[in-house]
């Protein structure tokens, strides 16, 4: 729980070895470094990842992707399990 | 090529499986035999490879290759062969790759991996290594691999982990023989720092002749099933072992065949093949400088399209295990002569067994690199299955007669 | 004639909301976990 509202009021990116490839059903997220794939099942949180690093948090970056609050909590988790795989990380970290 | 018509809109929902099954715009990872030649001559090469093809591309077409995977935005290749090192270009190939983003792991019998190269590719990122070996021990590896080739794999390993190189992997094809042995090759990764990765085998290129004698038996299968749950969590297996999980639980994967869909094989004459064990005219999709490119095979290639539709379950669609197993590979039927709509030879239920009793013919090899002399090389097991004929002039009434050696010939 | 008290004339199936779970959303799955590739 605690973990979710520190995620959405900090700024992340993607990694910088991270490789986005879009497909019909949304994205697959590759990891160079780590060899771990994603799959990212619809293409609103692609657009929640791509937006990550242009917006001062997380939260505004869903609302500026139009999610609705109600699935905000189930986002968030979504970023945490792509944070555990080094997908996306905390901004202002070195790489 | 025959080119397909426009593909129908797919459904958006559904499970990951579902969609994998319906095909992508560009395989995830794919499978690239660079050349047919080999040093060795393993008894059950998937490629049968020994001789290099004359037409084998070019380094220039090589690169040609990588700069549209690139474009496609492929993340990895598997790079293999034949002997992928023996290319004399391969060094450069691999740096070229890993300049144009596309990730590289190479499959090697380690004849090449000397301690100037271990270094080097301990200070290259994005290059996995993987060592071929089928035994844990050199009398084990060595009879389907050939005399030698088990030391060779365990210097490249040695030289490897002094260079500093980390997770170099150890991939088995598992066999009747070597089943046995997993607790050992767990040591023996351990011992190295690498992973281990167990395949399982198909009766594909030289594998279709020793099949009969290699191939695990049923209880070896549920052995090897119990000990990939017990033991799995840092094991590999490339996802080979999905027909197994009729047995019950799932193992981890994907559980699906990925021909055509998320992998396919590029051979070394640019031929594009659903899958690397499927190395036949009937699963040739194209080529890739005759026909356009690899995007153009592989987005619009006749046979591409037609394994990406949905998939019908046929006889075994009855079975209760088919959710799980979805009916097996589509190489070991077609290679043994089974229907591609029916039960694997090796379903844990029994049902390949059956269908193995009927009338059926095991397909013709449509090519064979194999080397056309042994070398000193030749592993003992493809010396047993190539003796020559008794003369029609002997005159011993016992001439050839070895008491306790297989009747016949190979294929018995 | 009196309705048993257990009667419902209730629908039983009330309007499901699905709420959107994390396996909606992301999977991960090995470089290696997937056939074909040797």
């Amino acid at each position: 729980m605690a973990d979710i509202e520190a995620l959405l009021g900090e700024p992340w990116v993607l990694s910088p070895s991270v490789a986005l490839r879009p497909e019909p059903f949304g994205a697959l997220a590759y990891h160079f470094g780590n060899r771990k794939l994603t799959f990212l099942k619809r293409p609103e949180l692609v657009a929640v990842v791509r937006a990550l690093g242009e917006q001062p948090d997380v939260r505004t970056a869903l609302r500026a992707t139009g999610v609705p609050e109600a699935e905000h909590r189930a986002y968030a988790e979504a970023l945490l399990g792509l944070a555990a795989a080094d997908m996306i990380r905390p901004r202002g970290v070195a790489a | 090529m025959t080119i397909a018509p426009e593909r129908p809109a797919r459904p958006t929902n559904g499970s990951l499986v579902d969609q994998f099954e319906l095909g992508l715009d560009a395989p995830i990872c794919l499978t690239w035999e660079l050349t047919y030649a080999c040093n060795l001559e393993c008894a059950h090469c998937l490629s049968s490879s020994g001789r290099r093809d004359p037409r084998e591309l070019t380094t220039e077409q090589c690169e040609a290759v990588i700069d549209e995977l690139q474009r496609m935005q492929v993340f990895y290749v598997n790079i293999g062969g034949g002997e992928p090192t023996i290319r004399p270009d391969f060094w450069h190939l691999l740096e070229y790759a890993v300049e144009h983003q596309v990730g590289v792991k190479f499959s090697t019998n380690g004849v090449r991996i000397t301690p100037e190269r271990a270094r080097f590719l301990a200070s290259t990122d994005y290059v996995d290594v993987q060592i071929s070996l089928d035994g844990a021990t050199s009398e084990v590896n060595d009879y389907v691999r050939g005399a030698g080739s088990y030391d060779m794999a365990l210097n490249a390993l040695q030289n490897l982990q002094d260079a500093g190189f980390l997770d170099a992997k150890i991939s088995v094809v598992c066999t009747r023989q070597n089943i046995g042995q997993l607790d050992e090759f767990k040591v023996l990764a351990d011992l190295f720092g690498a992973t281990l990765r167990l395949t399982r085998l198909r009766p594909s290129g030289r594998g279709a002749d020793v099949w009969d004698e290699l191939h695990p038996l049923p209880e070896q299968q549920r052995v090897l099933y119990d000990w990939l749950m017990a033991n799995g969590e840092d094991v590999l297996t490339g996802d080979s072992f999905f027909h197994l999980a009729a047995f019950g639980e799932s193992l981890p994967g994907l559980n699906l065949c990925g021909a055509g869909r998320v992998v396919c094989l590029i051979d070394p004459v640019g031929d594009v093949y659903a899958c690397p064990f499927a190395i036949h005219e009937q699963f040739l999709a194209g080529n890739l400088l005759a026909d356009g490119g690899f995007q153009e095979v592989w987005q619009r290639s006749e046979l591409f399209t037609q394994l990406r539709s949905p998939q019908t379950g046929g006889a075994c669609a009855s079975c209760q295990f088919y959710d799980s197993c979805r009916g097996g590979c589509m190489a070991a039927k077609f290679f043994t002569g089974l229907p591609l709509d029916g039960p694997d030879p090796e379903c844990v239920q029994g049902y390949g067994e059956t269908a193995l009793l009927a009338e059926r013919s095991i397909p013709a090899p449509s090519q064979d690199h194999s080397k056309a002399n042994a070398t000193r090389n030749q592993p003992i097991m493809l010396q047993l299955l190539t003796r020559p004929p008794i003369s029609d002039c002997a005159e011993s009434p016992l001439a050839g007669y070895e008491p306790g050696a297989p009747p016949g010939g190979c294929c018995s | 004639m009196a309705a048993h008290p257990q009667d419902t004339h209730e629908d039983d199936t009330e309007p499901v909301v699905e709420e959107l779970v994390v396996e909606d959303l992301i999977e991960e799955v090995s470089i290696d976990g997937m056939c074909g590739v040797y």
